[in-house]
């Protein structure tokens, strides 16, 4: 037996405690979501109704199973907050991944030209806005965008506008939280494929004649794509199901699906809602996040 | 050969226009941390004021002294469980139910929070769990066991494995090899994991928020429920303080990872 095969062995013991851990803490508590998305509304602690009791034998699970209903998600379907939340949620995913892909595609392949002793430090100054808080660089543009911040000071002083603009509860102070937020997770994956490219395809197409945009858009292009479709997945996703920064920056008139789970959770206390948007909501990014995996799976475990 | 393309006046504008705005906004927040004036936009001189003020405020405090506990307690168990994982991925071979054991891996990474949270708190529930400190931080541990994973398993990936097979064939058993030539060898890159669960864990609201009890509300919590308020400079106090101490983190795991990984290529932070 080849000594790789008796590593293995032992190695995959090693996924044991991780195994389990993410089985109870990651897999499970999905079982539990479906349950109380089933269930029905109830006054009480916790709120809803009915709950399983394993120790009552199985008539009363069959009683509590009889019980179950799909109310709730009737309750998504027809009323039109969820619909235009839904439908929110997923124009303004698209909007900010095509935003991302455009101001973070010239960055990355600025990074990738860059002599190679720079491309470390471009990396490491892209990689640590990331490290540092979420809220805080959403409360950053707060300071800026609000309405005697710096944005309107500016604007003001250049005579561009005459009186100040309202930044702040708008779709574009949104638009600018996400992008900002977001922006290492498209640059990263796209500078990974530009910077392993061969430069001489590029100086090939060049030598044959062929325009600065032409050689960008039929050999640069079309060979980064798989960091394309990783940096939009990376964004596309958790997007969807965004919380602060819309409840932050943008207006409240329309809510975006992770909001309107959000108040169902916490002000309106109607567990059972919340817990069936966030089925509906799982279901919408289950092929997005399928095409993750597969390829975070081939990234991590072949391209090497 | 690699050799350096031409850089373009365009992708050097690309690269200064996108850097600065990745930082500008947060350069700003830390100059208006020392503003004297209670209004935050106008500069009354240099001052310490905010940070004074934020040291008097008891329910703060608490905050940012439970978030640390969580975000060292969870990245500590994380750190361990994600090695494990990374561990058996990349060098168990093939095992049943492996594609599960990524799978639940990977998809915490895009997961969306409010997912997360709502499901671990409908577990906690279900169990009866006191909510607080112990809640938050298996959630948290959750999340990053799985950032610390792919971290360490994009080490493990690129690192010789004919070094630990050398060391088996000189007479060493699997763990001997492993703790004696894979850890050193992978060491940067697990210290790089813990930082980053740390400093992830320090940030998380609305995971936090979900499983977290009456009375036990993190740092982000605060923040939070202050800004919804509106701008104040005791927040811009907080948040430099929170900046400086995740740059000491960074800049810890940087020199770390310089120090061990002399001898191979270095890990990268992410």
């Amino acid at each position: 037996m080849s000594s790789r095969r008796i590593f293995a062995r032992p190695a995959r013991f090693a996924a044991i405690a991780p195994y389990l851990w993410m089985m109870l803490f990651f897999l499970v508590p999905f079982a539990f979501v479906l349950k109380i998305s089933l269930s029905q509304t109830a006054i009480a602690q916790p709120p809803y109704d009915p709950v399983f009791d394993l120790t009552a034998g199985w008539d009363a699970l069959k009683t509590a199973f009889a019980a179950l209903s799909i109310d709730n998600f009737r309750l998504l379907v027809s009323d039109d907050i969820y619909v235009f939340a839904y439908l929110r949620s997923l124009t303004v995913a698209v909007t900010a991944t095509a935003l991302l892909l455009l101001i973070g595609y010239p960055i990355a392949y600025g990074m990738a030209r860059l002599p190679k002793s720079w491309q470390a430090v471009a990396m490491v100054l892209v990689i640590v806005p990331f490290w540092t808080s979420f809220l805080i660089r959403i409360y950053a543009w707060i300071n800026i965008l609000q309405h005697d911040g710096l944005l309107n000071q500016i604007l003001l002083a250049l005579h561009l506008v005459s009186q100040p603009v309202v930044w702040l509860s708008t779709d574009s102070a949104m638009y600018i939280g996400i992008v900002y937020s977001y922006l290492p997770f498209m640059i990263l994956p796209l500078y990974a494929t530009l910077a392993k490219m061969e430069p001489a395809l590029e100086e090939a197409a060049g030598d044959l004649g062929a325009p600065p945009w032409q050689v960008f858009w039929l050999v640069t292009f079309p060979l980064s794509l798989p960091g394309v479709g990783a940096g939009v997945l990376l964004c596309f996703i958790p997007i969807v199901g965004e919380f602060v920064i819309p409840d932050l920056l943008a207006g409240s008139n329309s809510l975006m699906i992770g909001q309107t789970l959000w108040l169902e959770f916490f002000t309106n206390k109607d567990w059972p809602v919340a817990s069936a948007a966030a089925i509906v909501l799982l279901m919408v990014l289950l092929l997005p996040l399928l095409l993750y995996e597969r390829l975070q799976k081939r990234q991590l475990e072949q391209g090497h | 050969m690699r050799k350096a393309l031409r850089l373009s006046r365009f992708n050097i504008a690309s690269l200064a226009l996108g850097l600065a705005f990745l930082y500008l906004p947060i350069l700003i927040l830390v100059i208006y941390s020392f503003n004297a004036s209670r209004l935050v936009t106008v500069w009354g001189g240099w001052s310490l004021r905010w940070y004074h003020e934020f040291f008097n405020d008891r329910a703060m405090i608490d905050a940012a002294w439970m978030s640390l506990r969580v975000a060292v307690s969870s990245a500590t168990i994380a750190t361990l469980l994600g090695t494990l994982a990374a561990v058996a991925l990349s060098r168990g071979e093939r095992f049943r139910g492996r594609t599960l054991f990524s799978g639940m891996l990977y998809a915490p990474l895009v997961m969306p929070e409010v997912i997360t949270g709502l499901s671990l708190l409908l577990l906690f529930v279900a169990l009866n769990a006191e909510r607080g400190f112990w809640t938050v931080t298996i959630a948290h541990t959750t999340l990053t066991m799985c950032f610390v994973a792919v971290v360490v398993q994009s080490r493990l990936g690129s690192l010789d494995r004919s070094l630990e097979e050398a060391a088996m064939d000189l007479g060493c058993d699997p763990v001997r090899a492993f703790l004696s030539v894979t850890l050193p060898l992978i060491a940067p890159a697990i210290i790089a994991g813990w930082m980053l669960a740390f400093t992830l864990s320090l940030d998380d609201l609305v995971i936090a928020s979900f499983t977290t009890g009456p009375g036990s509300a993190t740092l982000p919590i605060r923040i939070y429920s202050e800004v919804r308020l509106g701008v104040k400079p005791e927040i811009n106090a907080i948040c430099t303080l929170v900046i400086a101490l995740i740059a000491v983190v960074i800049v810890i795991a940087s020199l770390a990872s310089k120090l061990s990984s002399s001898q191979g290529e270095s890990a990268a932070p992410l």
